[in-house]
């Protein structure tokens, strides 16, 4: 399948110089630099384009606890409302809280789990950036037993 | 080339939960080596998931992320025989692409 697997290589690799150049800006995703750079929650939000952080009940962030490991500590983050743009995971404690953003799409369910490092005991935040412009969000106190940021 | 990425996808009624499990180390950049020296950030940036070609998810993840990191979502509207693709782009360049086939 030698073939095969070059030709996906290179489609690939055309296909990102191509959206590098901006020829598809609708694939073409800049790097939210800004909100992953953000020391607090606020900030992240505030970069992303995002209104002020409200409360919601149809927000769920599933976290352990108790995170034996702080270097992987599993995440999920969902949403049973419509509309959802955006769904992201925040440590407020690390140094640079915004951890993970899913772009969502209508192929997709709004809920995504991932893997992620906390440096100390914090809340962490499930946010759901609807069209409008609105942060939803849950949150949820995870107690870290070895912090995950290697120092 | 980075070590392959581990996709499974099954499928239970119209929808596919994707599992996926990347190699990568996912360097904060905070870290000292043993000499005291910075290890330089490295990290995954952007992550998308296709399905039969089309784009379903676009991710971005900063170094918060776990080393080798894991990914979980469902894909609506999937059969088995569906192929899932999924590429990563890291903040040097690096990238990867692998794909794999409901069941």
């Amino acid at each position: 399948m030698q073939s095969r697997r070059q030709a996906l290589k290179k489609t690939a690799i055309v296909t990102g110089l191509l959206a590098s150049t901006g020829l598809f800006p609708g694939l073409a995703f800049a790097f939210s630099k800004d909100g992953f750079e953000a020391k607090t929650i606020q900030d992240a939000i505030k970069a992303l384009g995002a209104g002020a952080l409200v409360a919601s009940k149809d927000v769920v962030l599933t976290a352990p606890d108790i995170a034996e490991n702080g270097a992987v500590v599993p995440f999920a983050a969902s949403t049973t409302l419509p509309g959802v743009k955006r769904l992201l995971i925040l440590v407020e404690k690390n140094p640079a809280p915004l951890v993970a953003l899913f772009n969502v799409s209508d192929s997709v369910e709004p809920a995504f789990t991932t893997r992620g490092k906390m440096g100390q005991s914090s809340d962490v935040y499930a946010v759901a950036i609807m069209a409008d412009g609105r942060a939803l969000f849950a949150k949820k106190e995870v107690k870290v037993t070895l912090g995950g940021c290697g120092g | 080339m980075a070590d392959p990425m581990r996709i499974r996808a099954q499928v239970a009624g119209d929808k596919a939960t994707v599992r996926v499990l990347m190699a990568h180390d996912m360097e904060t950049g905070t870290r000292k080596d043993g000499a005291g020296k910075i290890i330089p950030a490295w990290f995954i940036q952007e992550v998308t998931v296709t399905h039969n070609g089309k784009t379903v998810l676009t991710a971005e993840w900063g170094p918060g992320v776990s080393k080798n990191p894991f990914l979980q979502l469902v894909v609506k509207g999937a059969k088995i025989g569906d192929k899932i693709g999924v590429t990563w782009k890291d903040n040097k360049g690096g990238t990867r692409s692998d794909e794999a086939t409901t069941s």
